[in-house]
Order: structure tokens, then C-alpha cells, then sequence
């Protein structure tokens, strides 16, 4: 895919952020220029290379599923920017 | 004055009660209140909460030395990405409004537990994206060697509050080079230790896979104590490595005889300056002076790496950066449905640089280019990584340059982020490779004379001999001993 092709518009859609007309435009042609650049990683050859996720390999690290103390339910409330009985409020997200 | 002195010396005059720890914080708040209207390192600070906590450390001090706590009565003071209980934390964005911690993040709670006055809140590039601090929503921090320019970054304030004198060693995080290029940009040791080294539960995350907190010291002696006291594993973060801690500052002993350093063929680039060449030119002969070996090797993917980590940071961004959507903390733009809250608070709390990064993480996420962009990328890592794993087959340590050229002048860069990226070419790789690196000063360019950073880049869990040879080299010059002219009155 050509890296000057990305849709701003639909991309800032799912990442749930509004941008002004000037920021889409702005940011499409700087976009386009990281992805052209970014466009060198096809040069090389991946096949058989295993992906790292994480530099340190570190698998299945559990704790005993036990109840310990936790953030008092005003403290976790304290920054909220809106809250009533004890409870953070949003819009309503069903009819 | 007890704010220039360094962990070791202000320790040492705190145990034979010369000075109190209040003389010592009270310093620090002179110098802020001398120097901080013209550098900016810190976004907020709480005096009286220092000068309290001064006291408390005063009166255990007076029932006498405390060998188990080796920070008491030590001014540190902390990035604005990390957690303290009570204070604001912003991560120099808007976004957060006026969030103040409920908890303390581990590596603080260590701090309080080794008795240092944990005190300001340092500027930084909001959400720690970007080399300059410009990106912070709380204006830019200046280097003390040169207010016209950049301190680097992103934890641009905490390397120029340690070079100022305003705080005696302050905390950073590293994601691809954050702690290493502001320190060599302005004169002081920053270390990015091993990922996984130490705990990053109550630092905010950017890339989780590359996320490291570190120290900014004014001698390479500082930093080995700090690690000491911040490293361990902790159970509310699953990454943190079940390593054992040695005793960092009693191995510094100078003998670096024997050990060899690679010199990359990679990293004498056409854009490397020709006086940040001729100081690592020079450090690299003086280490053939104190007895190490140097070799040259290759690490033949180091091109690659600006694009690997520009894919990889940018995608675990917007999945970390998702939290912040208005409802539980911080700014709340009101709308009539959640999906439109989001979008408009996201879109007025954060700024340009991490709309574009959450926007381009986003992207190489999406369906349809996950393979092409982020799967490639994560596969790029692994060569990458192989290339630093076979040269520590035979080097125990690496040297380069932390940055291509000197600090450069605000503005210079703001508006190329392409260009930005690539000021962070010698440090990215580190990060992806999860090893360990640390900047320490090797010198001054001419005119204006500002600092030159040597790096050393080191084996996972290598941080031993990595600081062995930092402090064998710091051992034999001055330059870290050299302070900007901030003058009196400044």
C-alpha cells in the first residue's frame, strides 16, 4: 500500500479523537512523510524471524487469587470529573 | 553550596552533622527561586511540603547514622510522570487536569523508604513523546548551558534541574532515549537501566515494552547509588525481573582492565557532528589508556531502528493513551453521547505530537495493516535485538555517541517531527533491545560550549560493569564537574 494513502479522518475516528479541518490536513501530509519513511522496514527479509513482544522474556508471572486492600473508593472518585452517589456519571449510553 | 554538591558528598556532611537536611532543601529552593524563572525545569513545586519532610529527616538524623537508609535527607526530585501521593501529576499535558495522585508509585515509595526529600514536579515532552520538552503543554525548559536552546527530552526537566543545581539527582523515564540524550544534551549522568530492572507500577505508561524509569546524577557514583535503591522486583508489575540487586556503588573500583568496547561501524553516520566525533574520539582513547580493549563490531540493523520504534512505541501508545477519554480523571469536554465526550476531550486535552502518535499507532493497528506495519516491525526487533546479543558475545560493553550533535536551538526542529525522530538515532536501540545504556559527559563543543554525552550501552542486567566503566572514565576527567553559567542573580 502507498504510505500517502492513510484517511485521517476514519483513523482519528478510531482512535476517539476530534480534529479541526486544519489539523487533518496538517497532520496527513506529516503522517504521510513518517510512513514513507517507516516504508524502509520492507527491504528487509522477515521470513522465519521470530517477533519479539518484549525485550525480556518473562511468561506466565501469577499471583494466589486472593483479596487484598485496593484504592479506597474515594480516593479513586477524588479525580473524577464528575460523580454522584459514590458513582463517576456519563452520558447516557442507552436509549 | 550544598545544592552543587553530589548524593556521596551531602550524605557524608549530613552524617557528621556539618550541615542539616533543611540547609540542604532550603539550597535547592534558593537556587529554583534564583535560576528557575530562566531554565523552567519545574512545572510546580511544593516548598513546604520539601522543607516538612526536611525535618523529618532532620530529627532521624540526629539520633545518629542510619545505615539502611543511605538517601536520608537527599533532595530528588521527580518527572512529571511519575506518581506521588498527594501531588499533581500532569504529564505535561492538559489532559489531566487537576489530577492529583492517590498512591505513590513503587520507585517513590523506595525513595521515602532510603529517607530522600521527594520534592517538584519536572517538566517534560507531553506524555514523554518528543526531544526537546517543546511538546510540553507547560512551555519549554531551557538549557542552562544555553537558554536559546533545547534541554533535550523528554525528560528535559529533570536533566536540566540536576545540571542547575536545583535538586541534587532527580528521576526520568527512558522509552527510546528520554533519560540518556536530555543528560548528555546538558551536562549530567543519566542511566536507562536494564528493562524490567525496576518497577514501573505509578509511572504513567507510554510504550509498556520500552518504558524504563532511571536516575539523573551528577556523578556517575550517584547513579549507582540511586539504581541500588530503586531496582527489584515488585509485584504490581508483572514485568519487573526477579533479578538480584548487588551492591552497584561498592563495585565502582576503577579497574577496567581487560574489559572490552565495541565501537559500531553503524554509528559514525554523515550527520554526526564533527566535535561530538572528536570528544568520543578522544574518551575512546582514554579508555585504551586505563586498560580496556577496544574492538570494533558491527550492528548491521542499526538503520532500521528509528522506523522499528516509531511503529512499535506509536501502537502501544494509543492502547495505553486510551485511558484517558474524560470519565475518570482529568478534562471532561461535555457531549450528548460517550463516543462524542471522547473525541472532543481527547481532541482539546492532548496536544499536536500525541495526536499524531496515538493517530499513526492507531493506523499500523488497524485492520488490514497490522501484518505490514506492527508484525514486521516486531519481527525487525528480533534482528535488532540478535545484532546487540551477538556483539556481547564479544564486547562486555558498548560506546558511541548519545546524540549526533550538541543541544540545538528551540524551534529548530518543532516543526519536522521526521527530523526530531532521527536526533534520537543512537539511543532508540537500545530500548528495543531491553539492554541497559548510560550517558555521562566526555566533553564540550567549541563555541557556544555546551556538553557532549558518551554512551555506553551494556549487557541485559549488565549495569555492573556498565557503571564500572562509566565511572573508571569519569575517574580520569573533569567534565562533569564543570557547571553552565547561570551566574549569580541569573
Amino acid at each position: 500500500m502507498a504510505a500517502a494513502e492513510i484517511d485521517v479522518k476514519y483513523v482519528a475516528h478510531l482512535a476517539r479523537i476530534a480534529l479541526t479541518p486544519d489539523e487533518e490536513k496538517k497532520l496527513g501530509a506529516q503522517l504521510g512523510g513518517i510512513l514513507g519513511y517507516i516504508e524502509k522496514l520492507k527491504e528487509l527479509d522477515v521470513t522465519n524471524v521470530e517477533p519479539t513482544a518484549h525485550a525480556v522474556p518473562l511468561v506466565n508471572v501469577t499471583r494466589s487469587d486472593e483479596t487484598r486492600p485496593s484504592l479506597a473508593h474515594e480516593d479513586a472518585l477524588r479525580n473524577a470529573p464528575r460523580q454522584a452517589g459514590g458513582l463517576f456519571i456519563v452520558p447516557k449510553i442507552v436509549e | 553550596m550544598l545544592n552543587q554538591l553530589t548524593i556521596s558528598e551531602l550524605a557524608a556532611k549530613l552524617a557528621r552533622r556539618e550541615v542539616s537536611a533543611r540547609e540542604a532543601m532550603q539550597s535547592c529552593l534558593d537556587q529554583i527561586a534564583r535560576v528557575d524563572g530562566k531554565i523552567h525545569a519545574f512545572i510546580s513545586h511544593d516548598a513546604a511540603d520539601a522543607l516538612a519532610q526536611a525535618e523529618a529527616a532532620d530529627k532521624e538524623l540526629v539520633q545518629g547514622c542510619r545505615t539502611d537508609k543511605c538517601l536520608l535527607g537527599i533532595p530528588v526530585a521527580v518527572k512529571d510522570v511519575i506518581a506521588v501521593k498527594g501531588q499533581p501529576l500532569n504529564c505535561g499535558s492538559k489532559i489531566l487536569g487537576n489530577f492529583v495522585s492517590p498512591y505513590d508509585a513503587t520507585v517513590v515509595e523506595k525513595l521515602k523508604a532510603a529517607g530522600a526529600i521527594v520534592f517538584g514536579r519536572l517538566n517534560m515532552d507531553e506524555f514523554a513523546m518528543g526531544s526537546s520538552t517543546e511538546n510540553s503543554a507547560f512551555g519549554t525548559t531551557k538549557n542552562p548551558w544555553d537558554t536559546a536552546r533545547i534541554p533535550g527530552g523528554s525528560s528535559g526537566g529533570s536533566a536540566a534541574a540536576v545540571a542547575a543545581d536545583e535538586c541534587i539527582a532527580s528521576l526520568g523515564s527512558d522509552t527510546g532515549g528520554s533519560i540518556r540524550q536530555p543528560a548528555a544534551l546538558c551536562g549530567c549522568v543519566g542511566l536507562k537501566p536494564t528493562y524490567g530492572r525496576i518497577s514501573r507500577y505509578g509511572l504513567v505508561a507510554f510504550a509498556s515494552s520500552l518504558d524504563q524509569i532511571g536516575p539523573f546524577t551528577k556523578d556517575v557514583r550517584d547513579s549507582a547509588t540511586l539504581l541500588g535503591v530503586l531496582s527489584g522486583v515488585d509485584p504490581r508489575d508483572s514485568t519487573s525481573v526477579p533479578q538480584p540487586v548487588p551492591d552497584y556503588a561498592a563495585a565502582l573500583d576503577g579497574n577496567i582492565h581487560g574489559l572490552k568496547l565495541g565501537l559500531p561501524k553503524e554509528y559514525m553516520i554523515g550527520g554526526l557532528d564533527p566535535e561530538v566525533k572528536a570528544a568520543v574520539d578522544a574518551a575512546v582513547k582514554q579508555y585504551e589508556k586505563l586498560g580496556a580493549e577496544i574492538v570494533e563490531i558491527s550492528l548491521p540493523h542499526t538503520d532500521y531502528a528509528v522506523a522499528t520504534y516509531y511503529i512499535i512505541a506509536t501502537a502501544e501508545a494509543s492502547a495505553n493513551l486510551a485511558r484517558f477519554d474524560g470519565i475518570r480523571y482529568g478534562l471532561r469536554v461535555e457531549a450528548s453521547d460517550p463516543t462524542e465526550l471522547y473525541s472532543q476531550t481527547r481532541g482539546r486535552g492532548f496536544g499536536a505530537e500525541v495526536k499524531r502518535r496515538i493517530i499513526l499507532g492507531t493506523y499500523v493497528l488497524s485492520s488490514g495493516y497490522y501484518d505490514a506495519y506492527y508484525l514486521r516491525a516486531q519481527k525487525v526487533r528480533t534482528l535488532i535485538r540478535n545484532d546487540f546479543l551477538k556483539a556481547f558475545e564479544t564486547v562486555d560493553a558498548i560506546v558511541t555517541p548519545t546524540t549526533p550533535t550538541a543541544a540545538f536551538k528551540i524551534g529548530d526542529k518543532s516543526d519536522d517531527p521526521l527530523k526530531m525522530y532521527l536526533s534520537d538515532i543512537f539511543t532508540i536501540s537500545c530500548n528495543l533491545a531491553g539492554i541497559c545504556g548510560v550517558s555521562v559527559p566526555c566533553g564540550f563543543t567549541n563555541r557556544p560550549k555546551l556538553p557532549v554525552g558518551l554512551q555506553l550501552l551494556g549487557k541485559p542486567f549488565g549495569e555492573v560493569t556498565l557503571l564500572k566503566l562509566a565511572h573508571a572514565y569519569e575517574q580520569g576527567t573533569g567534565w562533569h564537574r564543570e557547571k553552565p553559567p547561570l551566574g549569580p542573580g541569573a
